[in-house]
């Protein structure tokens, strides 16, 4: 028996170990990326590809490793839970999965923001108005959500005059197809191959709401902080992809169709999704928006929705409970938890050309 | 000589003991894992700790919604549930017909075996388009594709156990007269029930997991719906004790069809002691 026992405490500490060395922050060389399928982070598995990434990693001694993950809830869930040092990732989920879980989450890269890649679409009915009474079909707590609430806002309807039903968004095209839903949130790809379908009208969309769903490349803090080479590399890898991704020549349109192909479209499908995602494909423009009243407007907004629906965690007793810090050190919420930080310092470098 | 291995019995409290060894042990590697996790970062969802479960469930189990005013786990369960119950009621009715007719009337089997025997290789999940555009998106659906899933399973087992049936038993029931109708009736279904419980209980598992997949994909309420909802910001408070109660009611399903099978039908395990 004692054998016995002294096995499962010899297993048992292992495990405990290998739990344990998940998210270890200390100086190190190899490094890893995660990545899911979406318009505006279409430039990493092409920058992986066409070997900038490693050109980058190089250039600062260190590795870096950029992996497909198939379900984008998923990539969060790894990254907070230790397995990845950087994820592709909304404004919105970065506040509510890692900072809100207490991992301390720095938006390294602004990328982008969805200019009509999220959008409101009802059957029988031109206005957003005509929404009221329906069962609405969404990915709950998503962006989509957050969009659906600011578009009621709008009509001067609140979520109590709709039902929302949580619908994953791999199935949402074809749920739209049932006769009995009339009225979905969903994102691009889905939303344009919704948009095909007859009877299908788009009543509101992120248009509307510019620089509100921010999409961004987000690095573990203390990561970052020990291994500044990490952030430099990928901000260079990162502005690199975006300049040959928006030149007019054979260079820039064979990288935009292999950015099409990895995301399963092709080289028009893609073009057609980058006009509502609006890039911000210069450091400078970038550094700019991460620097303006706009950027801190939007959190507030995104923070506000995110608190009344539970999502900072039971145990956030206002909007304020999570701290979000924007370059120049100020902070909305809470001074002494800190968890999500917009940093302009390596996007500036690269503004600067100092990488 | 010693008494050999497979010869010595554990006692009354060795059974018990070594019965929950593994529970334990499991038990006390989630607690170091957990503890280990939470000295780096005291917020951890991942692995949560004793205090924060618990404060989960008296949440979800004890203290009514802000938002509805239900009690979630309550209102999730009686959702399940009842998918489940209405699933496997119609699955199990479609096998037990179907089964014994397959089994013993030779025009209907060679009319539809094959074709049950390709339907249930098809993945109900590669359908489900098709099964939202027929049956909609609302509890019809979820219901339908516990049908989907489990029926053809529980029908062929049906079909083979018809056939199983002692050719003999069959021949005197018609020398004494009987007409087919009797035969099914009096002979072959009273001896199927007991065998299709027993094949229910092997499908609960199935049964299950179609349901969760059905609520993940469109639902407003269900134990499914609320595991996929709270995982978008990693909820493992919350996931882990609706786990640990599917789990539950997985099992107890399993306990109290076994205890119906052995009151209702007495003479099956008389015959196999």
């Amino acid at each position: 028996m004692l054998k016995t026992t002294k096995r499962a405490i010899a297993i048992a500490t292992t495990l405990l170990a290998i739990a344990a060395g998940g998210a270890g922050a200390a100086e190190k060389k190899d490094f890893t990326l995660a990545w899911t399928i979406y318009a505006g982070w279409m430039p990493w598995p092409y920058a992986a590809e066409s070997g900038i990434v490693k050109k980058w990693a190089d250039k600062y001694g260190i590795t870096i490793t950029v992996t497909q993950i198939n379900d984008y809830v998923e990539s969060i869930n790894q990254y907070t839970a230790g397995k990845f040092d950087a994820v592709t990732v909304t404004n919105m989920d970065t506040l509510t999965i890692p900072a809100a879980g207490g991992v301390d989450s720095t938006a390294l890269i602004i990328g982008d923001y969805s200019n009509g890649n999220d959008g409101i679409v009802l059957k029988k009915g031109d206005t957003l108005a005509d929404i009221k009474g329906r069962k609405v079909n969404l990915v709950e707590l998503s962006v989509s959500h957050y969009l659906l609430a600011r578009g009621l806002e709008s009509v001067k309807l609140s979520e109590k005059d709709v039902t929302v039903v949580n619908t994953s968004d791999a199935d949402i095209v074809s749920a739209f197809a049932a006769p009995d839903v009339t009225a979905v949130v969903p994102w691009n790809p889905q939303l344009s191959e919704i948009l095909k379908m007859p009877g299908a009208k788009q009543v509101f969309s992120s248009q509307q709401i510019p620089g509100e769903i921010l999409d961004l490349a987000v690095v573990n803090t203390a990561v970052l902080k020990d291994n500044p080479a990490f952030g430099k590399a990928l901000v260079g890898a990162w502005f690199e992809t975006l300049a040959l991704m928006r030149q007019d020549d054979a260079a820039g349109t064979a990288a935009r169709e292999a950015m099409g192909k990895l995301s399963g479209t092709t080289l028009e499908g893609y073009e057609a999704q980058l006009k509502t995602t609006f890039m911000y494909y210069t450091p400078a423009a970038a550094v700019a928006f991460a620097k303006s009243p706009e950027l801190r407007k939007s959190t507030d907004l995104v923070r506000t929705f995110s608190f009344e629906h539970g999502l900072l965690g039971d145990g956030a007793k206002s909007k304020d409970a999570v701290g979000i810090a924007f370059p120049g050190g100020e902070v909305l919420g809470s001074k002494d938890n800190v968890k999500m930080r917009f940093d302009a310092a390596f996007m500036g470098l690269a503004a600067d050309g100092k990488l | 000589m010693s008494r050999r291995l497979i010869n010595q019995r554990p006692g009354r409290a060795g059974i018990i003991y070594l019965g929950a060894l593994p529970f334990l042990l499991l038990l006390l590697l989630y607690a170091f894992a957990s503890a280990a996790r939470r000295a780096e970062n005291p917020n951890d969802k991942l692995l949560p700790g004793a205090a924060a479960l618990a404060d989960a469930v008296r949440r979800v189990a004890f203290e009514p919604d802000k938002r509805t005013g239900q009690i979630v786990l309550w209102s999730d369960t009686a959702a399940s549930l009842t998918r489940l119950a209405l699933g496997l009621a119609a699955a199990t009715t479609i096998a037990f017909v179907g089964g014994l007719a397959n089994g013993i009337i030779p025009y209907v089997r060679a009319g539809l075996s094959p074709f049950v025997a390709v339907v249930s290789m098809v993945p109900p999940m590669a359908i489900l388009p098709i099964l939202f555009i027929v049956f909609g998106l609302g509890e019809l659906s979820k219901v339908m594709l516990i049908i989907i899933g489990v029926a053809p399973c529980l029908l062929r087992d049906m079909q083979l156990r018809v056939e199983e049936m002692p050719g003999e038993q069959l021949i005197k029931a018609q020398t004494l007269g009987a007409s087919s109708w009797q035969v099914i009736t009096r002979v072959v279904a009273p001896q199927m029930l007991p065998r299709l419980l027993d094949s229910v209980r092997l499908q609960l598992g199935p049964a299950w997991l179609f349901l969760i997949s059905a609520e993940a994909i469109a639902a407003e309420q269900g134990l499914g719906y609320r595991i996929f909802l709270v995982r978008r910001y990693l909820a493992m408070d919350v996931i882990l004790p609706y786990v640990a109660w599917i789990t539950f009611l997985a099992f107890l399903a399993d306990f109290v069809l076994r205890r119906l099978n052995r009151r209702c039908f007495p003479w099956l395990y008389v015959s196999r002691a």
